[in-house]
């Protein structure tokens, strides 16, 4: 019998300390809303009654499920249940493309009203607007390639689940991709209010 | 690193934990729609802060992890308040 090497939680530490990473990642662009909220305190008002807070709160419920369905898949392979793991991690993809195609009606709204990065209209609305909008398009942006990133990461590993390489034995790549998943989770509760509900 | 194993945690926990975030989604949602002046941003943050906390120690599972990653997660937060906190000396004392 071969000795088989492998270290499943310093997996998951690893995953850990990348998501540290993403942290500060994001946070540098908090800290920046934070200086520019104190600067603009009132054209940031008006520049967040612009966005809809419908498409936010439906996102933020959209996501908040899919971490639900992710963190269920887990319970899922550790009891060996491979068919409810499968159609579990389907619903996290699904809900990702729900949120995704949320987010393309949201932003082409926007566009549609004159409001992107570098056009006459929003200069027009002025510097405060338009930090608030540059800082917008860019955490929103950044933060939907993360969701991109994760749900083509979950793919994989559904895939590997069918084929029998991530089983109730050894599940750590689907527990590192929940891991990840649930990072986009945590940065859109932050993102939300900051950006969809300021009074 | 040594293994711990890790209990089974029910689907039913990890459902009261969706409810508890979906509950607290519309308290934030309606927190905002009241005038507290600047008291709106730090409930929004209150709240962020609690939703994160339940899915942390919940479905990222940090509660059955080592001290390790607890101690990382507390590091990070502290470089983060003084990442946070020499920004504001400099802008709000320029």
């Amino acid at each position: 019998m071969s000795h088989e090497h492998r270290d499943d939680t310093g997996a998951r530490f690893g995953m850990w300390v990348f998501l540290y990473t993403e942290v500060i990642l994001f946070s540098g662009l908090f800290i920046l809303y934070a200086v520019s909220l104190a600067k603009f305190p009132a054209p940031y008002s008006i520049a967040s009654h612009k966005l809809n807070i419908y498409f936010g709160t439906i996102n933020t419920l959209v996501l908040l499920t899919s971490s639900l369905t992710m963190a269920m898949a887990i319970t899922a392979i550790q009891r060996g249940r491979i068919k409810q793991t499968l159609m579990l991690c389907s619903s996290t993809v699904g809900l990702a493309i729900l949120f995704l195609v949320n987010k393309f009606f949201e932003w082409s709204a926007e566009i549609g009203h004159g409001i992107y990065p570098g056009s006459e209209e929003l200069a027009a609305m002025g510097p405060g607007v338009t930090s608030f909008f540059n800082l917008y398009y860019f955490t929103a942006g950044l933060h939907g390639f993360h969701v991109i990133v994760g749900a083509t990461l979950i793919c994989v590993v559904t895939l590997r689940v069918a084929k029998g390489k991530v089983n109730s034995e050894r599940y750590v790549l689907l527990e590192n991709s929940a891991l990840y998943w649930h990072l986009v989770d945590l940065v859109w509760i932050f993102l939300f209010p900051l950006y969809y509900l300021i009074l | 690193m040594t293994e711990h194993k890790h209990f089974i945690v029910r689907y039913k926990t990890f459902a009261i934990v969706w409810a508890l975030l979906g509950g607290l989604t519309a308290l934030t949602v309606a927190a905002s729609r009241v005038d507290l002046g600047a008291g709106n941003i730090w409930v929004a943050l209150v709240i962020a802060a609690t939703k994160s906390a339940l899915v942390i120690f919940f479905f990222m599972n940090l509660r059955q992890e080592a001290r390790l990653f607890k101690v990382g997660l507390l590091a990070v937060l502290t470089i983060l308040a003084i990442f946070i906190g020499f920004t504001f000396f400099d802008v709000l004392y320029r």
